[in-house]
């Protein structure tokens, strides 16, 4: 029995029906088209959940900006607007692809298809590697979250170990991932599952892709600091945590009596809201990328044709949307001025 | 007018087996129950477990009733009182109540009122079980663990700087409300696409109406509660600050947060529950509904409505007077849809011929009980009554009034009503009905004195209290005890059925709406052909049969 | 079955939206003052409409999406509109804001 996928673990792919395998008609629907619709809906509907669920975050965005707009002036300078250009063009490549290989699923072009969502898995992953470059960034700044927020100044980065430790820790899933779908596809070569293989290459693009994020996360802003004027991506001293000192007292906002609970800095919660909203995206992002790495292995396989296209369609929703919430996340976050 | 006779009582040890291959018989083995996408399995599935919430939910209740029997300890200290009344309302709302119509009535009927031969997604509401009993499993960690004593609503600081067992809930709760989500997206989606020929929006049964209300609403608000509690736990766990005044943050804005969810949560509750009532009131009347239209509009309109009140549950935390009037305001807009469809329900009895059979004593008290409790919610959505009356007994018997007397009622009703289509048998007319009569007793005495005891002062969520209010404490007890026996009756009633009840005909109420056109218990796939629909309150298409002792279609 | 979007479209939409996307950073460079805000809200709203409309296949569908779609962005519009109301308006009674802080009474 066979159903329009939405979303949750993979299955196996469908077996032959009364209707004939082309259009995969599960038994309780009447006509293939019911089904269609039936699943486009389902997923318009599960799209509507995600935007709900955003929702709690862009109101806590909402009203912490409007109710103390100086400290998102101030915290936003934090954050690079020019990766995060980069990565809105990065996401938006990737929304290209997905609607091409949707296309290419109409069409039944299995090759296209391939590509095609292969190209948005590394798009995926690209956007991850500079995601982790700017969250280590500012790990080694400590600039946390609420209470663990303690920024340090520039100088006392340089030297040690400390400064990319985070890093490495991040990029350990994807070497991992690398390392396995690289032997993976070798292996299936030489045993001649030449489609298994093909997966598994594909994924090990993907998985590459992370590590050329991470070297361009770390590229592009050596660059702009170059190019552009004035306004650094990093402020040259960043305050200590606790001493008001470093800042006029209207940028660093203390909340209570100073002497009864000290520095407080509602920057703190800037950065809380920015790494909720950034990490709850980036976990949409990876659970986006376990459903297209299923979809490659059903595309590869041959299941979509030009009769039966919808699953491709539907996660092509999905994808789009993960898209959506970051083309407001970037001038909400990275914009501020 | 063609007689009604009652069904009457199964005499003693005529035990037939249900004949006929059905889907209770058609496979066999743990495994087929586990991994089935037969929606009437799944909605068994769910029955059995929401009603084992209800037990334990129950339990903790009737430990919170027996402290309360003296204004001293009895047997509870203070923090343990805590752990229970949180203990209770946690299972009771989230395991519960809000799957409960949806999830095992819902989800067996609303395909067979379709003509259909299951629900959009099966394999997506199979998954919906799974995470309901996910999430089950983690109330049952924090039962295990203990120390959750925040009250089911979290409200911060507190539960952010209290014990542990609050991860555990809370992650609990987030797995239930995707089970929650979706059920409502399949719901949504097949009553969308999967209506038989002939049965436009408006020749739906109302049942469906309220469903698809229903799911709205879980669609809409269930992720915000979602979102609400990944924020709860990673303030708990990474101290965020965002609730947290110490570091800058806002405890109103958790509230906001979590009644934006809570509050179109009750409409989950009741909205499923008048669906029933509407289907109950039209065949025990054997009349017609009156005002369809308005009725199903009615319930787009409560759907979408409760979605603009949810300050009313904030007037005395903290919330600007701005705020304040404007919910209060949106409040008593709230109540005209739910009158409009007593006012129907009323008139559709009116000139009808009514037969009090158990469902029907069900729709019954739940007009009187539903009308007390949604006229006491006025008051409460006033802003000067509800100064003094905020945080006392008379909010609990508010929502108990409505929820217990109005969704469990209805619940009840409904599981008369569908209990000979899902097992085949029918259970004793007599002894439902004394059951019924206990627990609409048992219910007022527990609940009513409640109402006095709010407006004199006695708050809720207190283990201890004055020696003034000790009588009314020890009715509402003694009440409580005869609740619980009328509940258990009935539930020995219906189980006992099982076992002795006289077979079912496929039609023994006369309902005209589809899920009476396949046998009783239901083949595993409903129908052999989609059927086409008429209007499933036309009482002139089928009549009574006495050799078949139900309803038969008419000859023509 | 469905209506096939033609290549030139989707790049043509994708080079629209990387324009969109430099003119929105460009634009923090001058001062716009309290407008900015809106500039970029503005501007983020014209690329999810052509990311709705061609990319998500809005513009070819069942209607019925798309109201569906704008349907959940208006609860969204009601959540964050009466919050932001509330908080806003009590801004005023908090402790910490009333002048001498936390000391005074």
């Amino acid at each position: 029995m066979h159903e329009s996928a939405i979303s949750g673990a993979p299955h196996a792919g469908g077996e032959g029906h009364s209707h004939g395998s082309e259009y995969h008609l599960a038994h309780h629907f009447e006509t293939p088209r019911q089904q269609f619709d039936a699943g486009k809906l389902g997923m318009w509907l599960f799209l509507v959940t995600e935007v709900l669920f955003f929702s709690g975050l862009f109101a806590a965005y909402a009203v912490y900006r409007s109710n103390h707009p100086e400290v998102f002036v101030d915290a936003h300078k934090y954050l690079d607007k020019v990766l995060g250009g980069f990565n809105t063009i990065v996401l938006l490549f990737s929304s290209l692809t997905m609607a091409w290989g949707v296309r290419c699923a109409q069409l039944g072009q299995k090759r296209g298809l391939t590509w095609c969502l292969t190209a948005t898995l590394i798009c995926a992953s690209l956007f991850l590697g500079i995601k982790a470059v700017e969250y280590t960034h500012k790990w080694d700044m400590g600039l946390y979250w609420g209470q663990a927020f303690a920024p340090v100044a520039e100088g006392a980065l340089h030297g040690g170990h400390g400064h990319t430790a985070w890093l490495v820790y991040l990029s350990i899933p994807a070497a991992l991932a690398l390392l396995g779908f690289a032997v993976r596809a070798v292996i299936n070569r030489v045993r001649g599952r030449q489609e298994a293989a093909l997966v598994a290459f594909c994924l090990t693009l993907t998985a590459l892709a992370f590590f050329v994020g991470v070297g361009l996360g770390k590229a592009v802003p050596a660059v702009t600091s170059k190019l552009l004027p004035a306004e650094s991506s990093v402020p040259e001293a960043a305050p200590q945590h606790g001493q008001a000192a470093a800042l006029p007292p209207t940028q660093q906002l203390v909340v209570g009596d100073p002497q009864a609970m000290s520095g407080i800095s509602l920057t703190a919660i800037f950065f809380s809201i920015y790494y909720a909203m950034t990490g709850v995206h980036a976990i949409h992002i990876l659970a986006g990328m376990g459903v297209l790495a299923w979809l490659l292995g059903r595309a590869v396989r041959g299941e979509f044709t030009d009769k039966y296209f919808g699953p491709v369609d539907f996660v092509g929703l999905y994808w789009h949307l993960v898209d959506l919430i970051w083309i407001y996340l970037f001038p909400l976050l990275y914009l501020i001025h | 007018m063609s007689g009604y006779a009652m069904p009457h009582d199964s005499p003693a040890g005529q035990a037939t087996a249900v004949p006929g291959d059905n889907y209770l018989t058609h496979d066999r083995g743990l495994w087929s129950w586990v991994f089935t996408l037969d929606h009437k399995r799944i909605g068994l599935m769910y029955l059995v477990g929401i009603l084992s919430s209800f037990l334990l939910g129950g339990i903790f209740a009737l430990l919170i009733r027996a402290e309360l029997f003296t204004p001293g300890k009895m047997f509870l200290t203070e923090n343990r009182y805590n752990e229970m009344f949180t203990l209770h309302g946690a299972i009771m709302t989230f395991l519960f109540i809000i799957p409960s119509i949806p999830a095992a009535l819902g989800n067996f009927m609303l395909p067979l009122m379709l003509g259909a031969k299951d629900v959009a997604f099966p394999r997506m509401n199979l998954a919906s079980f799974f995470l309901w009993v996910g999430g089950a499993i983690f109330f049952l960690m924090a039962l295990a663990m203990g120390g959750l004593d925040t009250g089911w609503t979290f409200y911060t600081p507190y539960s952010t700087t209290t014990s542990g067992t609050v991860v555990a809930a809370t992650i609990g709760a987030f797995i239930l409300g995707f089970s929650s989500i979706f059920t409502g997206l399949n719901f949504i989606v097949t009553i969308n696409t999967m209506r038989p020929p002939g049965m436009t929006w408006f020749k739906m049964p109302l049942f469906l109406w309220s469903l698809y209300a229903t799911s709205i609403i879980q669609l809409l608000a269930t992720p915000v509660l979602g979102i609400t509690l990944v924020l709860l736990t990673a303030e708990k766990l990474f101290h965020i600050g965002i609730f947290d005044p110490k570091l800058g943050g806002d405890p109103v804005l958790y509230q906001h947060f979590f009644w934006f969810y809570s509050h179109p949560a009750v409409y989950i509750m009741i909205l499923p529950a008048m669906g029933i009532i509407s289907e109950l009131v039209s065949v025990f009347s054997r009349k017609h509904i009156f005002g369809y239209r308005f009725i199903a509009y009615s319930s787009i309109a409560i759907a979408v409505f409760g979605f603009l009140v949810w300050g009313h549950h904030m007037f005395v935390s903290g919330q600007s007077r701005l705020a304040a009037i404007t919910f209060s305001a949106l409040t008593f807009s709230v109540s005209i849809p739910s009158a409009i469809k007593v006012f129907n329900w009323l008139a559709t009895m009116y000139k009808g011929s009514i037969s009090l059979a158990a469902p029907m004593c069900y729709a019954l008290s739940f007009m009187l009980l539903f009308g007390i409790g949604g006229l006491t919610g006025l008051f409460l959505g006033t802003l000067a009554t509800d100064v003094h009356l905020h945080d006392t007994y008379f909010v609990v018997a508010h929502f108990h009034y409505v929820m217990m007397g109005g969704t469990l009622v209805a619940f009840l009703g409904g599981l008369h009503y569908w209990w000979p289509k899902m097992f085949g048998r029918m259970y004793s007319e007599r002894w439902s009905r004394i059951a019924c009569l206990i627990i609409f007793v048992g219910f007022n005495l527990t609940f009513l004195p409640q109402f006095l005891l709010g407006t004199r002062g006695m708050p809720r969520r207190y283990a201890r209290y004055l020696p003034e209010f000790q009588s009314l404490h020890q009715m509402s007890t003694i009440g409580s005890l005869v609740l619980a026996s009328g509940l258990f009756l009935a539930a020995g009633v219906l189980l006992y059925a099982l076992f002795k009840g006289k077979r079912a005909p496929a039609n023994p109420w006369g309902s005209p709406s589809l899920e009476w056109t396949c046998s009783s218990p239901p083949p595993a796939h409903n129908f052999d052909s989609t059927p086409t629909a008429g209007d499933p309150y036309d009482y002139s298409v089928n009549e009574y049969s006495a050799e078949a002792e139900g309803y038969v279609a008419v000859q023509k | 079955m469905a209506h096939v979007m033609p290549v030139r479209v989707l790049v043509g939409i994708f080079l629209i939206l990387v324009l969109l996307t430099i003119v929105t950073v460009a634009a923090t460079f001058f001062p716009t003052g309290s407008f900015e805000i809106w500039i970029s809200l503005g501007i983020a709203t014209v690329k999810a409409c052509l990311v709705a409309a061609y990319f998500m296949h809005l513009r070819y569908d069942n209607p019925m999406n798309a109201v569906i779609f704008a349907f959940g962005l208006i609860f969204v519009a009601l959540f964050l509109g009466l919050t932001m109301m509330d908080t806003h308006q009590y801004q005023g009674d908090l402790i910490i804001n009333q002048p001498g802080g936390m000391g005074g009474s």
